[in-house]
């Protein structure tokens, strides 16, 4: 699904965020990326869909080498993959249901299937009774739910998420972990980037260790 | 419906939600002076048109010359293979003739004297109208050649100058529509700058973001050109309503004309033109800004 080898990235300036990484991970894995803050995971991360271009070495994804794909092309690609930043960027100017079909209205989907798709991922993270509240009335833990929904509103087969419990109370990150480990379980290739080593052991998945721009 | 169409529907709408009237009547007041000033243009070589058709002359004798002198000419004129027709007014009927105009019994009789001088009115035929007029000044009992298609040739000649003028003003005013247009999407993709970089992140093509802000552009300029559309109507009807009092009194039924069909379609159509031009160059322009900003 997703395959790394001899990534390097060095950002303009000579910071060199990534040093010869090499990894895979197989279609239908749910996998953790750790590290210190700082370590190159969200680097590593914003690699996968084309937000930065690796300096040498190859990502493919899904059979396509990323880091050569032609600007035109690169929306296609993301459209295949749930992504969830680090501060969400959800929209304030609209509300929870709409949040969610800002992916749908670049496909072209019919208005009644769309509004079905959004309903379906609204309930998959217990938010359908909360479509007509605005984000900014919802909690922190509600609005990292809202993102996963905006997400896999697409039904994309790879789902990739940075931070997505920081700042959250356990109880909170329990649940969106939760989320992540039953798209994992109908077959969805999960990576999730965390510094909460307690959290990645309690779920004994696979474990991929950043340390100063190396997988450990 | 098609994916496609219901993505330029879904563009079109959310252009007509930003819709501002202000900035339409920025965009139409600017283009109503070209707009109007072609169309003051039009009226006035209408007028020129018409007196350059006119292919007569008016031969005024000197006001001290007998009747004998005015025989003498008529029999010259009539000889001359130039001239096709020749009518003769008399000072007395010229006189009967003025007095018929309102106000002017009393100048006249205020003045005690008939002033007019006794005339001709011939037509010629247009080719050597210029050459005729030159040589009937020459005589001795001429004391005056009028030829309204002379003096239309000189209204032609300044109309032209007048078009020269209109031109330069459409284009300083085109590019100002260009660049109100070009700021105007430059404040709404700020606005939408969140907006922009989710979708941008989450798989929208390039053709998807721009659509919306090239729909805004067209129609900001298409509702442009109609409010300039709507202030020339206005200001040719208020003008008319004077114009026509005026050329009444020449006994005209001169009007101003509203410009053309093809012409006012024209206006709104290069109006949605410019508005299309000033949003492509934003969007070139500020999108790339954003894009690069998008590595979050």
């Amino acid at each position: 699904m997703v395959s790394f080898s001899a990534v390097a990235k060095r950002y303009p300036g000579g910071q060199e965020a990534l040093k010869q990484v090499s990894f895979t991970l197989e279609a239908g894995e749910l996998a953790f990326l750790t590290g210190r803050s700082g370590a190159g995971k969200s680097t590593l991360l914003k690699l996968i869909p084309a937000i930065e271009r690796p300096t040498s070495g190859s990502v493919i994804v899904n059979g396509q080498n990323v880091g050569a794909l032609k600007r035109a092309a690169v929306p296609y690609l993301r459209r295949n993959i749930g992504l969830l930043f680090q501060d969400q960027k959800l929209l304030y100017d609209r509300n929870v249901f709409d949040n969610v079909m800002l992916p749908l209205a670049f496909s072209g989907q019919a208005p009644r299937e769309a509004a079905r798709r959004v309903r379906a991922a609204l309930d998959k993270v217990g938010l359908l009774a909360r479509e007509r509240a605005n984000p900014i009335q919802l909690s922190g833990g509600e609005q990292q739910r809202l993102a996963i929904a905006r997400a896999v509103v697409n039904r994309p087969s790879l789902l990739i998420a940075d931070e997505p419990t920081a700042n959250l109370d356990a109880e909170s990150a329990a649940r969106i972990l939760d989320i992540f480990v039953a798209f994992h379980q109908v077959g969805v290739t999960v990576l999730l980037a965390t510094h909460d080593l307690a959290l990645v052991e309690r779920h004994g998945k696979r474990r991929l260790h950043l340390e100063s721009g190396r997988i450990e | 419906m098609s994916a496609w169409l219901r993505q330029h529907r879904q563009a079109l709408g959310s252009a007509l939600r930003r819709l501002g009237w202000l900035n339409a009547v920025v965009i139409g007041v600017a283009l109503s002076l070209p707009a109007g000033g072609y169309t003051l243009l039009e009226g006035l070589r209408e007028v020129g048109g018409r007196l350059a058709l006119d292919t007569q002359v008016s031969v005024f004798l000197r006001p001290e010359a007998k009747r004998v002198d005015a025989d003498a000419l008529g029999k010259l004129l009539r000889a001359d293979a130039r001239i096709a027709r020749v009518r003769f007014v008399p000072r007395d009927e010229a006189l009967k003739e003025l007095a018929t105009v309102q106000g002017m019994p009393e100048v006249i009789a205020a003045l005690g004297r008939n002033p007019l001088p006794d005339a001709f009115v011939i037509t010629s035929d247009p080719g050597s109208l210029e050459a005729l007029a030159a040589d009937l000044d020459k005589l001795p009992q001429v004391g005056y050649v009028q030829a309204d298609a002379l003096w239309a040739r000189r209204l032609a000649a300044l109309a032209a100058i007048g078009s020269l003028a209109v031109l330069l003003l459409s284009t300083l005013l085109g590019v100002g529509l260009v660049a109100v247009t070009f700021n105007t999407i430059r404040l709404q993709i700020l606005t939408q700058r969140a907006e922009i970089e989710v979708s941008n992140l989450i798989g929208a093509t390039d053709a998807f973001i721009r659509r919306p802000f090239y729909y805004l552009g067209l129609l900001q300029g298409l509702l442009g050109g109609a409010v300039a559309l709507a202030i020339v109507a206005l200001g040719t009807w208020l003008l008319n309503r004077e114009v026509s009092a005026l050329a009444h009194s020449y006994g005209s039924a001169f009007q101003i004309a509203f410009p053309a069909p093809g012409d006012a379609f024209a206006v709104v159509g290069f109006a949605g033109l410019l508005g299309t031009l000033g949003a492509h160059l934003s969007v070139s322009r500020h999108l790339r800004d954003i894009d690069a900003s998008t590595r979050y």
